[in-house]
């Protein structure tokens, strides 16, 4: 097992070089002026431009930019904006709050899409079973972004039950980004464990358990669905990851200040120190994420061996 | 604004429909006029230090601007300057200026604002070494070559610009605590007008001792002091009761409040969340949505800036007179305006900006007026028979309109005429800055200034900064030269408008519409009006 995890993280070496290589050269790489922008609506005089190429490097080889950042980084420097503010002070006022958000997400995606799931995998093409077929496949066929804009329109702004946008971002706050963001992937979960249950209902190790007289509760509760949970666990970890990094759409709906809308404003005012920084970090989490994930399998099913 | 453009382009259409159906929403609100109250508005995160001679862009100057007063302010009701911390600006030959500035005015931290505090950020902004975005601002004072010498190759280029070879401009001096003289190197009778921009501010002593703290924490001179500031968030100012300008604002906290995205902020105006917030989404201008969602709550005025067509010169058959006439009289703006905008536009019949002291309307003439048979009968005369083509990006939301003036053309002409967009406005401008544009394009112009003056000189002087289509005409330029060297304000306005008629029959680009802006305020708030360049005017606002 430690060997296991050992190897998995010196494979994670390679995997964090290439892809911040990668982050670092398409940043600089987009078409188009870096300073554009940053003076407004007028071109930025010369002198401002040389002192910003020389602040990035900018005027040396590709490869000795990205070596000079990379060491940097390792030291735990994460650069400057453009606008003198600490990437790493962003990087820490930004992730909490994204993670919150995630955090409320999973939690609702896993509640609501696997009790939906193992009660509609327990009953064949009874009414429950047919009406979270249906509901989930209406969840799945809108996006996110329209879930969002009704979601504030309806609650927000007709109903009033809830304020429009996020303006202090406490948990509670985020419960309905959180059950926004968590739409799409609450169905794919339901789905999932729902596929997943009612295949093992079925599987050999379920008959013995019923043989052996075990109540019900403790058949579906402990057999099935630790062994159903497999995929699920799975969708649900990466999921996690791409949470942390890809909620730009529900955070922009609702004012969130997490790490979606700070990449997405740094990829349009093309502030690279700023986008390489916010990636790598998600690179790490996606990374880490994968290992626990992994981690996890060996103990829903003992057969899981890692050495 | 680049901000705002990346939107998926399916949100405004859901949103319009949904929105439809909306009241507006109500929140309890005081009665009576509050001059304690504290107002939230729109901003977006500032893109630079928080120094005003090197922040050009949006976001970190509605942050600086109430921090500051500079020797002029422009009157919201008109634009025009009127004097603010100088008690009088002097010249008798439009070269050398002598500045009195008013005694007895503190910043924030008690220290006083003399000439130094202004000859010193001028000197420190100017300073090549200090690479600030304001630094160009300066480059008619005497003296600024030696502080700015120019890069030889290009700043993209290895070669390494040379040393400046003094500190401060000569042009500036010194002459005791409350006045100072500026020299120009060349005469330049709008000099005076140009100095309200936030570069020209002064800056206090603090802020050359430790530059890293006055960014955490600006230091400034004018109506709101500084309180605090979360990047990514917000930033509060709070007013401060010592200002010694005529105006006093009649609010006491000011939020500019960072937003993800426009539509967010729009949901919160709409929600009466949000005090104020200028140029609505597009999800909100389309098909007049914020009419139904606001109602009384629009705010709306003529802003500086329009909307045209340039030519690139160096690229034939643009550089052909008869053909330029022919596009120009061949689009029908009238139309484009009512259809496409709503209104919102005002077609324009010159290059300079009504609102301009001493604008004159007309000045295009026939050139600017639709007339299918003259622009038949011009298009003949230049010979052309290919195809025109019309370039822009369209990030911005200007492919309807863009698309309804090729057919304008195209109609009208009976050539063919194709519009080509491109995606972000970023890379279209690299081209054009490089010439190396492969049809007519898009082009518009927010002035830095409200003079007539600068909706001639940087766009169609020979070699002026923003001359992008190298357009060129002698006896333009040596009217424009004349007009700077006027020594008062109506003789070189009439000069100026002289040039703009020597101009006109070369058409070097095509006057298409002015602009309204559209903007939101909430039910809190009594008054709030719009300055002519598109901010909020913060004297104006009332909280009930």
């Amino acid at each position: 097992m430690g060997r296991y995890v050992l190897r998995r993280l010196l494979q994670m070496v390679p995997v964090f070089v290439g892809t911040t290589f990668l982050i670092y050269v398409l940043v600089w790489a987009v078409p188009g002026d870096p300073f554009e922008g940053k003076c407004g609506e007028r071109d930025c005089p010369a002198s401002y431009i040389t002192m910003m190429r020389e602040r990035f490097n900018l005027d040396d080889p590709l490869l000795l930019q990205y070596w000079k950042y990379l060491v940097n980084l390792l030291q735990g420097d994460f650069g400057v904006t453009s606008s003198g503010v600490q990437v790493v002070d962003r990087i820490a006022a930004t992730f909490p709050v994204t993670l919150r958000l995630a955090l409320v997400a999973l939690l609702v995606e896993a509640v609501i899409g696997i009790t939906a799931g193992v009660v509609s995998g327990l009953r064949d093409r009874g009414f429950l079973d047919s009406l979270v077929l249906v509901s989930t496949l209406f969840l799945i066929s809108i996006p996110v972004f329209v879930t969002g804009y009704a979601v504030q329109l309806v609650f927000g702004l007709q109903l009033g039950w809830i304020a429009p946008t996020v303006t202090t971002p406490t948990f509670g706050n985020l419960i309905v980004p959180g059950f926004v963001l968590a739409s799409l992937s609450m169905a794919y979960v339901a789905r999932l464990s729902r596929a997943s249950i009612a295949e093992n209902r079925r599987a050999d190790y379920v008959r013995t358990a019923l043989a052996k007289g075990l109540p019900t509760r403790r058949i579906v509760g402990v057999h099935l669905l630790r062994n159903s949970l497999i995929p699920v666990i799975t969708f649900l970890g990466t999921d996690l990851g791409a949470f942390l990094g890809g909620a730009i759409v529900t955070e922009g709906i609702f004012n969130v200040p997490g790490v979606g809308g700070l990449v997405f404003r740094s990829i349009l005012t093309k502030d690279g120190a700023m986008v390489t920084g916010v990636v790598t970090v998600l690179v790490l989490v996606y990374l880490l994420m994968t290992l626990l994930v992994d981690l996890l399998y060996a103990v829903l099913d003992p057969r899981i061996r890692y050495d | 604004m680049a901000r705002a453009r990346s939107t998926p382009r399916l949100v405004p259409a859901v949103v319009a429909v949904a929105l439809a159906a909306t009241a507006c929403g109500s929140t309890d609100t005081p009665t009576g006029s509050n001059a304690d109250a504290g107002i939230t508005i729109f901003n977006t995160e500032p893109e630079n230090p928080l120094v005003p001679g090197n922040t050009t862009e949006v976001g970190g100057s509605r942050v600086l601007d109430p921090l500051f007063t500079g020797l002029v302010e422009y009157r919201a009701r008109d634009a025009q300057p009127v004097n603010a911390m100088a008690e009088s600006i002097d010249t008798t030959d439009s070269k050398t200026f002598t500045v009195k500035i008013k005694k007895d005015w503190l910043f924030h931290d008690g220290s006083p604002v003399t000439a130094k505090s202004f000859v010193d950020a001028w000197n420190w902004t100017a300073y090549g070494p200090n690479g600030t975005q304001g630094a160009s601002f300066f480059s008619q004072i005497e003296g600024y070559d030696a502080v700015h010498p120019k890069d030889p190759d290009g700043p993209d280029k290895p070669q390494a610009p040379p040393a400046p070879t003094a500190e401060t401009m000569s042009g500036l001096a010194i002459v005791d605590d409350h006045t100072f003289t500026i020299t120009l190197s060349e005469p330049f009778a709008v000099f005076p007008v140009t100095i309200g921009y936030e570069v020209f501010a002064p800056l206090p002593e603090v802020f050359f001792k430790d530059r890293a703290a006055f960014e955490g924490h600006p230091i400034g001179n004018g109506p709101f002091k500084f309180v605090s500031r979360t990047v990514g968030t917000d930033i509060k100012l709070t007013r401060n009761d010592d200002y010694k300008g005529d105006d006093k604002p009649k609010f006491k906290d000011l939020t500019l409040k960072v937003y993800q995205s426009r539509e967010s902020a729009y949901a919160d105006l709409v929600a009466n969340n949000l005090d104020f917030m200028e140029e609505l989404p597009p999800n909100a201008l389309a098909g007049r949505q914020y009419e139904t969602d606001l109602g009384d709550r629009v705010v709306q005025r003529e802003t500086l800036n329009n909307q045209t067509i340039a030519f690139p010169f160096y690229l034939p058959p643009y550089d052909n007179v008869d053909l330029r006439r022919a596009i120009s009289m061949a689009i029908n703006r009238e139309e484009i305006t009512e259809r496409i905008f709503e209104g919102t536009r005002k077609p324009a019949d010159g290059w300079v900006h009504p609102l301009m002291k001493g604008y004159r309307p007309g000045q295009c003439g026939e050139y600017c007026t639709f007339d299918p048979d003259k622009a038949k009968a011009a298009l003949a005369k230049s010979g052309y028979t290919g195809e025109i083509v019309l370039l822009s990006n369209t990030d911005g939301g200007h492919q309807e309109w863009a698309e309804a003036v090729v057919n304008s053309i195209k109609n009208t002409l009976g050539v063919q005429a194709r519009f080509v967009p491109s995606t972000s406005f970023g890379e279209f401008r690299q081209k054009v800055n490089a010439h190396e544009m492969t049809g007519m394009y898009r082009a518009g112009w927010v002035a830095d200034y409200p003079s007539i003056e600068n909706w001639l000189t940087p766009l169609f002087r020979t070699g002026a900064s923003s001359n992008d289509g190298l357009y060129s005409n002698p006896a333009f330029d040596a009217k424009l030269a004349e007009a700077d060297k006027a020594t008062s304000e109506d003789e070189a306005i009439e000069l100026y408008l002289e040039a703009e008629r020597i101009m006109a029959p070369d058409l070097p680009s095509i006057p298409l519409w002015t602009q309204n802006t559209i903007a939101g305020r909430s039910d809190r708030l009594k008054v709030a009006n719009l300055d002519p360049f598109r901010t909020l005017d913060l004297f104006s606002v009332e909280v009930a």
